[in-house]
């Protein structure tokens, strides 16, 4: 498995959003994560990479365990956990540096000694060309990353977790700020990635849910309710809860 | 029947009198003049400053003054027979001063803000700003008194030096001084950066020094100019605290235990003793339009330093 959890919970302040979760991650494969707004999507992805913590009244309880290594150990460095699990965001965050900084930004935080010009290039022209970016950008890799539409932003910032070659990759509605078509083309690039990484989605769109994904987790109030194969899911789904959001009888 | 046509005609009056002019727009052509003058008079005031400092000062300082002199000579004697008026040590009082206060004020209030910004929470940060604002409005005399009567003789204990008003007492004093302020306006700066690039930093791996060197703080940087200019400027203004704390010494320093003289220093000192349009009242004024002139070029460089270095970013490939 590449991404378990057992009786995970988390407090912001007396408010619990997650309840006694255990979920298992296939490792290699897409699994969208769906459910209504509120539902602990975003905390349960946030609590994987240990981002939650950056809140000083967030509290968590149980285990999470990536490729069998126990992420919330007291000794577990986080700039490691960070290093094998990246994180795209549901607004695209690149950071205001160049385009090719942006790409370097992870790798250079981790290389304790400096690389030479030609291995970076080399980084950043893999990196872009797997997200399908270096023929946009190959000519202006020095302009500000926050000049480039929301689309390439958000290729951008698939593209600066790759150097870093992460296991899992966790992505927080990541076409929620596009457009249709832009949409589509971010959907295709993670679709391309599959089988390199095992990416964890949330999602609220559910036909992307359904044509993009292998395993499929369905969650209500802080709880899994329902987690099987996605065809499974959307043809037979084995709860009255599932159905009803499925069919958009939920908000 | 007749009821629904009574109706349709409310209607249409009263859609009729959407149509005009009612109060509302009188009340926002009202506050649109006001505003309006607010502004205005902000322009009139500092033109009228200008013109006043000018007309007293400038006419001398083209055709009477020696220039080279002004700018050049160490001497500043005005009230001899044949007067010379340079003020060359007067820019280096004020230079030193204000050079030292910022080596102390820089650290420690880009340290300060970002104390407050990024690792204060809760209490200790709303103390802390209070705190740092209630230091801000400490009156400058009162500076110049702790620089008389308590830097003085530390100074002289701790140095074995036979005056302890001198380089180091006022640009300890003016750096304690602008501090406060330089903190509030870089803590603002830091507050501005978007939450999410510490957050994207951070996924990346970024530790919490990494996010606020590599992000935070470039991301900031003009805020951060800004703040420091502003602690220039203060260091080049400020009057009575240096002129209580410098022992006012015509000299051009050779070591932080030199007394020296400030440009603001002399014009406060001398400007009640001068005869009005006498030629040394007339080259106070010129000292004015130096320390104006400064000040001025002080802000356009960092202007193009602060332009230069974003634009540089934008097209380093
Ligand atoms: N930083 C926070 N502080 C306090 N409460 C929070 C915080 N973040 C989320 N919550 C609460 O936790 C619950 C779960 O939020 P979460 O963002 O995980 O939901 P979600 O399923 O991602 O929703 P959405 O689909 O709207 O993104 C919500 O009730 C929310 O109000
Ligand atoms: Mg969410």
């Amino acid at each position: 498995m590449a991404i378990e959890t057992k009786g995970l919970s988390l407090w912001y302040g007396d408010f619990q959003a997650l309840f006694d979760v255990d979920l298992s991650v296939r490792e290699g494969q897409i699994t969208s994560m769906i459910g209504p707004s509120g539902c602990g999507k975003s905390t349960f992805l946030r609590t994987i990479n240990r981002i939650n913590e950056r809140h000083s009244y967030v509290r968590t309880e149980g285990g999470v365990e990536v490729f069998g290594e126990d992420v919330m150990a007291e000794d577990v460095e986080l700039v490691q956990v960070r290093k094998q699990i990246g994180m795209v965001f549901q607004r695209p965050n690149a950071l205001p540096i160049s385009i090719r900084e942006n790409v370097l930004f992870g790798l250079k935080l981790h290389s304790t000694k400096k690389m030479s010009r030609a291995k970076q290039d080399d980084e950043v022209e893999k990196a872009l060309r797997r997200v399908l970016l270096w023929d946009t950008v190959k000519d202006r890799l020095g302009d500000v990353a926050t000049s480039l539409s929301l689309e390439e932003q958000q290729k951008l910032c698939i593209a600066r977790l790759l150097p870093m070659k992460p296991r899992v990759l966790l992505m927080d509605e990541p076409c929620s700020a596009l457009d249709p078509k832009a949409t589509s083309a971010v959907e295709d690039l993670i679709w391309e990635l599959r089988g390199e990484y095992t990416i964890l989605i949330v999602t609220h769109n559910m036909a992307q849910a359904r044509r993009a994904s292998d395993e499929c987790i369905f969650m209500l109030m802080g709880k899994v309710i329902e987690h099987t194969k996605t065809e499974e899911m959307f043809l037979t789904p084995g709860h009255q809860e599932t159905a009803d959001y499925i069919e958009g009888r939920y908000g | 029947m007749t009821s629904t046509k009574v109706e349709l005609a409310h209607r249409a009056s009263a859609n009729a009198a959407a149509l005009y002019r009612g109060r509302a727009w009188w009340v926002d052509r009202v506050a649109q003049g006001v505003v309006f003058l607010g502004g205005l008079s902000a322009i009139v005031f500092i033109l009228s400053i200008f013109i006043f400092v000018a007309k007293e000062g400038l006419g001398f300082m083209v055709a009477d003054l020696n220039i080279k002199e002004f700018l050049t000579s160490p001497e500043w004697r005005p009230t001899e027979d044949s007067p010379t008026y340079g003020i060359l040590a007067l820019m280096a009082g004020t230079a030193s001063v204000t050079g030292l206060a910022m080596l102390i004020a820089v650290p420690f209030s880009l340290g300060a803000a970002i104390y407050i910004g990024e690792f204060a929470t809760g209490k200790t940060r709303e103390v802390l700003k209070v705190l740092v604002e209630l230091l801000a409005a400490i009156p400058s005399v009162v500076w110049g008194f702790i620089g008389l009567s308590i830097m003085n003789p530390l100074i002289m204990e701790l140095f074995d030096v036979p005056v302890g008003l001198n380089v180091l007492n006022a640009g300890v004093i003016l750096g304690l001084m602008a501090a406060p302020i330089m903190t509030t306006i870089a803590e603002d700066a830091l507050k501005a950066v978007p939450d999410s690039y510490r957050e994207a930093a951070e996924a990346l791996g970024a530790t919490r020094w990494q996010v606020i060197f590599k992000v935070v703080l470039p991301s900031a940087k003009k805020g951060l100019v800004a703040a420091i200019l502003l602690g220039v400027g203060r260091g080049f203004g400020e009057t009575m605290a240096v002129l209580m704390a410098t022992g006012h010494a015509i000299n051009l320093p050779t070591s932080p235990f030199d007394s020296v003289c400030a440009m603001t220093a002399t014009i406060a000192a001398e400007l009640g003793e001068t005869a009005q349009g006498s030629p040394h009242y007339q080259v106070l004024f010129a000292i004015g339009i130096s320390l104006f002139l400064i000040t001025f070029v002080i802000n356009m460089a960092a202007d193009v330093f602060v332009r230069g270095g974003l634009r540089m970013r934008s097209k380093k490939a």
